[in-house]
């Protein structure tokens, strides 16, 4: 069996790692080997997070090879364009429009990209791009994003949306149990948000 | 997509390597732990410190934690000791005499190599330390392996009497994976037994024990040729025939499928007879190993043929990325095109200080000063270096901040002699090779100002407890080093001990001004909490009055995260010089009130978000 490649990507801080471990919470569930290895930089907040997924009948090598992506989800717009390079050919990106602009760009050292989703799409990326932050805020915290996310990436796995949302909410019912309903709401948000975007 | 294995998935754990480790340090029956944090290691004992079976500590450094180690293994307990790379060199000197005595209780060390250097001052390969202390060396190849050889590591090392190194890289610590555990074990220290002989080493005790130490050699070529951690996995394609360890295992498999691969596990001392064996099966040999040449040069010296660091790199990770061009190369064959997008140009993303960050204060202060040259040290702080501040000059080992100052104030020549010479280190640190140099200072009269930043953490790592912070590793009371107290036992004379907030820019400022210009050892604390630890506790946040901001940029210099840029302007002054206007605004719901930038804001555009009124950002301490 092909195995599955997912490369979620962001910042420190934003929850990429978590939500990493929540899909891959749910590819275990379904009796997938699967490993998880994070590109994480220094153990700091603020620098670049790359986590890669990759699940199937028996996974070796942990990291996922340029071109071999399957999808990428990029939990900031910059960061998302950065990774583009891993998808294969034809492959999907999901794409959180929300920036966080660092401070070498606020120092005027580097611009920030001004198209990113028009260059992924140059490159013939499919790109479903949506503004995640905004949503979390919406439901009343930044935090929310990663739920987000996870609805985002739901419909596009090899497992039904079903298995996914059910690990994201197993996980709040231990955690923390009080954000439960929020984060389904946020999950649903995610979904429906990522069929709505423009795609091309 | 095929279907799921249909193995009963429950009794999966999916664990780090770093997790595994610790998971078979509980399960082997370890009585006794110990670790200083240093990525990628961190986590085996602050897993283990949730493990109620076991003695599990933070240590100042390194060496006290194999000492500690090795005090427990000498009384018949079960030990461990985990640390990053580097610090297996700040515990050698204790490594070099414990294989001399060998051990009692089953002793492991796990040293965590930063393969491809995400969190370290360099790359070094700690399976010469094998070679170097006569110890043999496992090397897994993912968690799984992580630990099935960590219970093997304890059986092997009281087979054998001596402690057992585990080596593993980032690739191992951080990546996570299906685990299958076993029986779990108990074990009762058996109680000291005096003997001279043995644990007083001394000339003349230690001398017989170096031919023992050589015995155990022999023995231990005879483990490795026997185990089963050591083997050779089976491929059609016998052109090439690949010796492989740790990660580099994986990375074989998957680029070459049909290869034979004979995996190293027990990788020292090397199992020479049974790699002589899989050579004669395959037309060539290549070794993929990580980093040095070093199984590939022993075989060579075994006069076995191999192919290693001609095609593939010294540095850095291997990967199936990396091997397959290079064994193509090897093979003649044209490289295949990569059907990957080309890699887009995007701005570095350095890790960053965090928002509110007490170190921003001091950054900021010394990016201010003229002429002083700044000895930096090994923690979040080294981020000193980097922009805006650029106010960091040196960076070398754990503490060294405090030798190169001195030595940078005693070799001054004449192009230095106006120069202050100002140490940086932070609290945890200062207390793990810190001291000593300081204590070097004060007995020398350098003329040194040393800046402490006591931010009652180990940031670096994650917030982790020293006994600076007044808890132990489960978070409980502790006693407190008081670091004014400490300084002054020290040498350094009272009047030159400050504690100052560094969130108050001016009194920082003033107080540095005032050391440097003082030929005599000083101590300026900064006192405030990492923003990442419970101690930490948030204030009202700020904004910018849009309308007030005459884009000066004082603000962006203290280097903030939460501060962002809306526009840029160029504007003439009245002297005729150009300049650049950065329009500011305060990313509000990152913003934790430490008022840092209020203070260098000359038009007060900086306010209170809510609710809006003038700002008083000088506090009590």
């Amino acid at each position: 069996m092909k195995l599955t490649n997912i490369l979620v990507c962001g910042i420190g801080g934003q929850g990429v790692m978590t939500a990493t471990e929540i899909l891959a919470e749910a590819a275990l569930s379904l009796g997938y080997d699967v490993k998880k290895t994070e590109v994480a930089g220094m153990s700091q907040r603020g620098g670049v997070v790359s986590s890669h997924l990759r699940f199937g009948d028996r996974v070796l090598s942990p990291q996922i090879a340029a071109g071999e992506a399957d999808l990428l989800v990029g939990f900031e717009l910059a960061e998302a364009l950065r990774w583009v390079h891993m998808l294969r050919p034809g492959a999907t990106a999901l794409v959180n429009l929300g920036r966080l602009v660092p401070p070498v760009v606020n120092l005027g050292l580097y611009p920030y990209p001004e198209q990113p989703v028009e260059q992924m799409r140059a490159l013939g990326v499919s790109t479903h791009a949506f503004d995640a932050s905004a949503l979390a805020l919406q439901l009343g915290n930044i935090r929310l994003g990663n739920t987000v996310m996870l609805g985002a990436m739901a419909d596009r796995l090899p497992f039904p949306a079903d298995v996914l949302r059910d690990a994201v909410l197993a996980r709040f019912a231990r955690r923390k149990p009080d954000l439960l309903e929020l984060n389904r709401k946020a999950f649903e948000r995610g979904r429906d948000a990522v069929a709505k975007a423009a795609v091309a | 997509m095929g279907a799921p294995l249909p193995a009963s998935t429950s009794q999966y754990l999916f664990l780090s390597g770093n997790e595994a480790v610790a998971l078979a340090v509980r399960d082997a029956g370890c009585n006794v732990a110990a670790a200083y944090p240093g990525t990628p290691s961190t986590e085996i004992l602050e897993v283990l410190s949730g493990y109620s079976e076991v003695y599990a500590e933070w240590s100042v450094n390194e060496k006290v934690s194999l000492e500690v180690a090795l005090g427990a293994s000498m009384v018949g307990a079960r030990a461990f000791c985990a640390m990053k790379h580097v610090g297996l060199n700040v515990a050698s000197d204790a490594l070099m005499t414990m294989t001399v005595t060998g051990t009692e209780g089953g002793l492991v060390i796990a040293v965590a190599d930063d393969v491809g250097m995400s969190s370290s001052q360099n790359e070094q390969d700690s399976r010469y330390w094998g070679r170097f202390a006569h110890l043999p060396v496992f090397e897994p190849a993912d968690a799984q392996e992580a630990y099935a050889m960590t219970r093997e590591a304890f059986a092997l090392s009281e087979r054998q009497r001596c402690p057992v190194i585990l080596r593993l890289t980032t690739r191992i610590c951080h990546v996570k994976g299906r685990v299958l555990a076993a029986a779990r074990k108990t074990h009762v220290a058996t109680g000291f037994a005096k003997d001279a002989a043995r644990w007083v080493m001394v000339p003349g005790n230690a001398k017989p024990r170096l031919s023992l130490m050589l015995a155990r050699d022999t023995a231990l070529r005879a483990e490795s040729e026997a185990s089963v951690q050591n083997a050779s996995v089976g491929g059609s394609d016998r052109r090439i025939g690949f010796i492989a360890s740790g990660p580099a295992f994986m990375h074989v498999r998957e680029a070459f499928p049909d290869s034979p691969v004979f995996k190293l596990g027990l990788s020292h001392p090397l199992p020479i007879d049974r790699i002589r064996d899989f050579a004669a099966s395959v037309e060539q040999v290549v070794v993929a190993e990580e980093t040095e040449p070093l199984v590939e040069t022993e075989l060579r010296a075994a006069g076995i043929a191999c192919i290693g660091k001609e095609v593939l790199p010294r540095l850095g990770e291997l990967s199936p990325d990396v091997l397959r061009p290079a064994i193509a190369r090897l093979r003649g064959e044209p490289a295949v095109a990569s059907a990957a997008l080309p890699a887009q140009t995007v701005f570095p993303r350095p890790p960053t200080m965090c928002v509110a960050c007490p170190h921003l204060g001091v950054y900021y202060t010394l990016s201010q000063l003229r002429n002083i040259s700044i000895s930096g040290d090994i923690g979040c702080y080294t981020l000193g270096a980097g922009q805006p501040w650029n106010a960091l000059d040196t960076c070398i080992s754990m503490g060294a901040s405090m030798g190169v100052a001195l030595g940078m104030d005693k070799g001054r020549g004449p192009n230095d002699a106006n120069k202050s010479v100002v140490a940086v280190i932070g609290d945890s640190t200062f207390l793990h090779m810190g001291m000593q140099g300081l204590l070097d200072i004060t007995w020398n009269r350098g003329n040194v100002t040393v800046l402490l930043l006591d931010n009652r953490a180990v940031g670096m790592t994650g917030g982790q407890d020293n006994p600076g912070t007044g808890r132990d590793i489960h978070g409980k009371s502790a006693p407190r080093i008081d670091f004014a107290r400490l300084c002054e036992a020290l040498g350094v004379s009272k009047d030159r001990i400050r504690v100052v907030d560094p969130y108050q820019l001016p009194v920082l400022f003033k107080a540095l001004r005032e050391e440097t210009k003082i030929a005599e050892p000083s101590v300026i604390i900064t006192d405030r909490p990492c923003v990442l630890i419970d101690d930490y506790e948030a204030e009202r946040a700020y904004k910018v009055v849009a309308e007030r901001c005459t884009g000066c940029g004082n603000c962006v210099d203290v280097g903030c995260p939460a501060i962002h840029v809306t526009r840029r302007e160029k504007a003439v002054k009245a002297s005729g010089k150009e300049v650049d206007l950065s329009f500011v605004r305060i990313e509000t719901a990152a913003c934790t009130g430490c008022g840092l930038c209020v203070q260098p804001c000359a038009p007060e555009a900086i306010v209170h978000a809510v609710p809006e009124h003038p700002v008083a950002f000088l506090r009590k301490l």
